[in-house]
């Protein structure tokens, strides 16, 4: 067995120590060892975006960054959303906007959409659709995803002000 | 309860029903709460992995398993030797025939020969899912390599590779002497089409092809199994039925269903992939060897290699029409892959391939046919997208070689209450007509389409939807919540549908009952979540448990006013005599302080019979004629839902059925190679459609109420993914005067047509 | 996946010295969207891997119009995109980096792994022949500078010797009157390898009229990322006109030597790099006029 490496990061503004192989993801770091299951392994290859989380303000799959590499990093999480037991206005509006059906693909395209609104607050739909098009959903055909996001980014834009 | 039964209560406007609440798991959903199979974790827990073929076709001729158990931290090792003797039990398992028992187990692991890439051969349990895959990989199989075929055609030919020695035809129900891939001949017939075609003015027959898609779910399949202590298996499961799958795993483990408790976790997507199983009784196995829990997960190539993509088809469909426009006779041959072993979905393919019709004369031959890629399964609707791929666009041709416009050729020829499809049944009453109508006054058809390279085309699909059993049970709690379990698993929001039905009924709102989905300890037996049963037959269900509690509480009532439960009136939740009155929420805080009996009740239904939904999809593309590829302008899918409860999520089924049919007709294919191998079994390659490739979907809900239900509800889930294929196929016609026979309607397919055209 | 050691050296001697020195097979990590998934799908080994974020020249992204662009190895894509001034300097070069994988990839893999990994089908590379970049090559002999047309020898195969890392990559300052433009054929329009991709740059004369030199890099029609010199030299003094472009995407369909697969024909392929040279062409001749 290789020897485990002791990793110090910060994971939901909160400071946490692991110990770990080199060769596991941070998604199964997160999920396994941290009990953080809400990113979810849909391809284990990048291609589905349902493991996103926000690592050092970029959001990123996490099935492809190694846990090793969360030394001296931040990671967020979808459980990392919702402040205090009041949700985020994306979690709002997916919920309002019926933008979820079977659930899975949620944590990431909300962490993903969160990731682009804090860095795009008023894109336009075609903005919204190349910023998620790492995110696989099979179950709704995006239509309410799309606009839980604008109705997202609108709802922020005017918390803002 | 018989198919005939008007349960419709005529109401004209609802108090819950029609409206948008936030489903009642949304709050764990969005916050990474919600539990899925892969999410289980319990004490001392092993992990699995298991070893598959790496050959199309092959016979086993040894597994050693010595290196991999020598491994510290290996827990167990298995392989069909640890199943009991299933050879020649059959059982029934709900709708269709009896399942093959051997069968269903060499899918899980096989039984002396493997019949497709990825058929597993072993299972291993070790500590860590690394050490799995290492052990895994320390175990070897010797095979002798066989020959291969992976398309239907080849595979019924007299020189084909045999998957199984004593497979015989089963021709519309004589069996066969010869061995054969050809599992089932059926054929259904109506009137006379040789006359039927003597009337035609015109008559127009095209052959179809389809690849192998597959219904593309994000979570992959994963399982926890504990065979515990006192002899009693858990399972936690990603599945579309905690009862079908109870059933199933004690069938293959030979052991009584009351032994096997099943939880539903949440699941993420099924669309019929998550109804078979092929891990539960694996991870049992290595849970009982090794006496710890035992999760398994697929890993995404596991589940294209290895679980129930949709058949891969021929169709030859042929269709002759006066000169005005109406139907005189149909002529179908479909031959639908079922991959390794029989029980393909060719029967509901052949019943949908005209359903759309009133069609005096036709006949439809069938054929089941084995070849060496995972079993099929159903997708969403399975079998109707192709049969529709091909009917609706010899309707189109044939509507356009007449002059007439391809709306008005499908109203002029519509099924509607009264007619019979060419498998027997006759439509009660049903609402394409008015879908086609709806289609007719939307905004997508109204609006112009201008510009080059440019195409509108429509389509219409149907499906069945089934009943069957479903059952419920609810409290009332001394604040007036009601809560409920019920035994359908929620794929897609049906728990808060349900809750809705409940709360209709008992004049409450849907906030004031508290959904679950039971296991099956804890509700009575459900069937899975599928068909597009769920919101009909669930709710009704819950509809019934609704009338139990609501006379439960009239009896309430009727003690404390001391008068016979019949004199106590009950209206919109209100319950009154005599001047004196309460609300449910009041009635309820009564019933608990003054200590009556707790109001508890139970329902369960089985209907008979189909719901039938129809749709028409409308599609705008526009073709690069440089590089073959399509893009959908605008989109609209109508359906008939006999009464949307939750409006949001009967759209939200149509907006993605829908794109699964995009996805279907444009991209999505297992592509096999030279020894039969997929080599896209990833989402880099098997190309299911992203937010950037589509355009929003905008959707016409249309409400012709459903006899068989109180409220008129339809089956939504499965008629959305029929037309889309055959939608976009007739726009591309319309963009650029060819007409694409072969699905997906790919770039580099639809440029050589193009080409070749010019 | 099995097991490795995991190194994160903080300066280029140590990498280098990391890397020459080891036992067995050693991996450089950038952004690790190709490696990982390769390590995971046993399609390459590693017993150490060796992480090279923490080295500051290889996270090095600095412009200047006098110097030009230095683009350390392993940059994140997104930093190139979103960067005004590359954007307009280099525009092939943005055009790439922002169609590789999605947001989530672009946020890691790098321009620098996109050519270490040596996929001919890799986008970024035809950007980076089009605009004559250079690839600085740091190993224990010290530096060393190869073109971008030369970097790669066969499908995943490179001209690095053990102990050596791809350090950095430079491009020439922008000259007045030229334009850049990447642009690649992919089924769905975001996620996809490229089925076939080009990327064109050309210098006007100053009347805009005449194209003075132009470069012209293929992806995934050869068993390397191509540097069309043909069509690259033909298009020398030729009036910057549709009928010039259509001209040299011919050159370009001649240069190629695409396979079937399952991602496209060879014959698709073929007629793909005539379609998108002119195309790219006639983008990078607007861009030059804009």
């Amino acid at each position: 067995m290789s020897k485990k490496v002791h990793v110090t990061t910060s994971v939901n503004h909160e400071p946490v120590e692991f110990l770990c192989e080199p060769r596991q993801s941070l998604l199964e770091v997160l999920r396994d060892t941290l009990r953080l299951t809400g990113a979810k392994e849909g391809c284990n290859n990048g291609n589905c975006g349902a493991c996103t989380v926000i690592f050092s303000g970029v959001p990123v799959n996490s099935c492809l960054v190694l846990a090793v590499e969360a030394e001296g990093a931040t990671v967020e999480t979808v459980e990392g959303l919702a402040d205090h037991g009041h949700l985020h206005p994306i979690q709002k509006c997916f919920l309002e906007g019926a933008a979820l059906q079977c659930g899975v693909c949620t944590p990431g395209f909300l962490v993903a959409a969160k990731a682009l609104l804090d860095h795009n607050p008023d894109p336009t739909e075609h903005d919204i659709r190349f910023g998620l098009a790492n995110n696989l959903c099979r179950c709704t055909g995006y239509d309410k995803i799309v606009k839980a996001v604008q109705a997202a980014a609108r709802e922020l834009q005017s918390l803002a002000k | 309860m018989s198919h005939t039964d008007e349960l419709y209560l005529g109401k004209t406007s609802y108090q819950v029903l029609g409206k948008r609440p936030v489903r009642h798991d949304g709050a764990d959903k969005v916050t990474g709460k919600a539990v899925y199979a892969a999410d289980v974790q319990l004490p001392n827990m092993a992990h699995g992995k298991i070893v598959r073929s790496p050959h199309a076709h092959a016979r086993i001729k040894s597994i050693d398993v010595s290196e991999a158990v020598k491994i510290p931290g290996v827990f167990a090792v298995v392989t069909a030797a640890d199943f009991p003797n299933l050879e020649s039990r059959s059982e029934v398992m709900g709708e269709g025939g009896p399942v093959n028992l051997a069968h269903m187990a060499a899918n899980c692991l096989a039984m002396g020969k493997v019949l497709y890439k990825g058929h597993p051969v072993a299972a291993v349990a070790a500590a860590n899912v690394h050490l799995a895959e290492e052990a895994a990989a320390k175990i070897k199989v010797e095979y002798e390599v066989l020959p291969s075929v992976t398309w239907v055609l080849d595979a019924m030919k007299d020189d084909a590779p045999l998957l199984h020695e004593d497979l015989r035809t089963d021709s519309m129900g004589k069996k066969g002497d010869r061995p054969t891939n050809v599992a089932l001949h059926l054929q259904f017939e109506k009137g006379n089409i040789a006359e039927g075609f003597q009337q035609a003015d015109i008559v127009v027959e095209r052959e179809f092809r389809t690849a192998s898609v597959h219904q593309g779910y994000i979570e992959p399949h994963a399982t926890v199994a504990l065979w515990n202590e006192d002899n009693r298996l858990k399972i936690w499961a990603s599945t579309q039925g905690a009862f079908n799958c109870r059933q199933q795993v004690a069938q293959l483990l030979q052991i009584p269903v009351s032994q096997c408790l099943v939880v539903p976790c949440e699941i993420g997507g099924g669309f019929g992939g998550k109804i078979a199983v092929y891990l539960e009784p694996v991870a049992a196995l290595l849970s009982r060897k090794c006496g710890r829990p035992v999760k398994l997960v697929m890993q995404r190539n596991e589940v294209f290699e290895a679980t129930g993509p949709t058949p891969g088809s021929f169709l030859r469909v042929k269709l002759g029409a006066t000169k005005h426009g109406k139907l005189t006779a149909g002529e179908a041959w479909l031959a639908y892959d079922c991959g390794a072993f029989p029980g393909g979905v060719i029967a509901p393919g052949c019943m949908c391939v005209f359903s759309c019709y009133e069609l005096p004369n036709a006949r439809v031959d069938g054929f089941d046919v084995l070849d060496n890629k995972p079993k099929t399964q159903a997708y969403r609707a399975p079998g109707a997208t192709q049969a529709a791929f091909a009917c609706e666009q010899v309707i189109d041709e044939l509507a356009e070689a007449l002059g007439i416009d391809p709306l008005e050729f499908r109203l002029k020829n519509a099924a509607s209450e009264g007619t019979r499809r060419v498998d027997g049944p006759v439509y009660p009453r049903v609402g394409l007509v008015e879908c086609l109508h709806a289609a007719k006054n939307s905004d997508h058809w109204k609006s112009p389409l201008s510009g080059a390279n440019r195409g509108r085309g429509i389509a219409a699909g149907f499906w069945f939807n089934i009943g069957l059993a479903s059952s419920c049970s609810g409290s009332v709690h001394g604040d007036g919540i009601v809560t409920l379990v019920e035994g359908s698993t929620d794929i897609g929001g049906t728990r808060t549908s349900i809750a809705m039905q409940l709360a209709e009924t008992l004049g409450i709102g849907a906030a004031d009952v508290l959904p679950q989905v039971g296991d099956t300890d804890s509700v009575g037996f459900t069937f899975l979540t599928g068909g597009s049963r769920t919101t009909f037959a669930t709710g009704l269900a819950a509809y019934k448990l609704g009338l139990d509690l609501q006379a439960q509480m009239q009896e309430r009532a009727a003690t404390i006013w001391e008068c016979e439960p019949a004199a106590v009136e009950v209206k919109n939740g209100v319950y009154s005599r005599n001047g004196q009155s309460l609300t449910f929420k009041e009635l309820a805080g009564k019933i608990s302080e003054l200590g009556l009996d707790p109001v508890v009740g139970r329902a369960s239904v089985s209907p008979e019979g189909s719901t039938n939904a129809f749709g028409v999809h409308i599609a705008d593309v526009e073709v690069d004629p440089e590089t073959g590829k399509v893009t959908v302008l605008r989109y609209t899918a109508i359906q008939d839902a006999g009464k949307a409860v939750h409006p949001s999520y009967v759209e939200g089924q149509m907006q993605g059925g829908a794109v699964q049919g995009i996805g279907w007709a444009l991209n999505e294919e297992y592509f096999f190679d030279r020894k039969d191998q997929m080599r896209n079994a990833s989402f880099l390659d098997y190309r299911m459609p992203t937010c950037l490739d589509v355009p929003m979907i905008e959707t016409i809900i249309v409400e012709v109420p459903n006899p068989s239900h109180p409220f008129g509800v339809r089956g939504v889930g499965e008629t959305p993914i029929v037309a889309p294929p055959a939608t976009i196929a007739n726009a591309i016609h319309k963009a650029t005067g060819v007409r694409m026979t072969v699905l997906p309607i790919s770039p580099p397919a639809l440029w050589k047509a193009l080409s070749e055209k010019s | 996946m099995s097991n490795f050691d995991y190194a994160a050296p903080t300066s280029l001697a140590e990498a280098t010295a990391l890397l020459a020195g080891a036992h067995g097979t050693a991996r450089v990590l950038a952004g690790g969207t190709d490696l990982i998934v390769q390590l995971r799908e046993h399609l390459r080994d590693a017993d150490l891997v060796v992480n090279i974020k923490k080295i500051p020249e290889l996270m090095e992204l600095s412009y200047s119009s006098q110097l030009g662009l230095r683009l350390g190895a392993s940059v994140p894509c997104y930093r190139i995109y979103e960067h005004a001034q590359i954007s307009v300097a280099y525009p092939a070069l943005a055009d790439a980096a922002r169609i590789v994988g999605g947001w989530q990839i672009q946020s890691r893999a790098s321009v620098g792994g996109n050519l270490c990994n040596s996929s001919p089908a890799a986008d970024t590379i035809p950007a980076l022949i089009a605009l004559g970049a250079q690839c600085v090559i740091a190993g224990p002999q010290g530096l060393r500078e190869v073109p971008a047309e030369s970097f790669c020898t066969a499908p995943g195969r490179n001209v690095l010797h053990k102990g050596e890392i791809l350090a950095t990559i430079v491009f020439a300052p922008p000259v007045p009157f030229s334009g850049s433009a990447y642009e690649r054929f992919i089924p769905r329009n975001e996620m996809d390898i490229a089925v076939a991709g080009a990327g064109s740059w050309v210098k006007l004369s100053a009347d805009g009229t005449t194209i003075e030199q132009a470069r012209i890099g293929l992806a995934a029609v050869a068993p390397t990322p191509l540097f069309a010199a043909e069509a690259s030299q033909w298009l020398a003094g030729k009036s910057a006109t549709d009928k010039t472009f259509e001209r040299a995407g011919e050159f370009a369909r001649k240069a190629a030597s695409p396979i079937s697969d399952m991602r496209g024909t060879a014959e698709f392929r073929r007629h793909l790099a005539g379609v998108l040279t002119r195309r790219t062409l006639a983008k990078a001749v607007e861009r030059a006029l804009g």
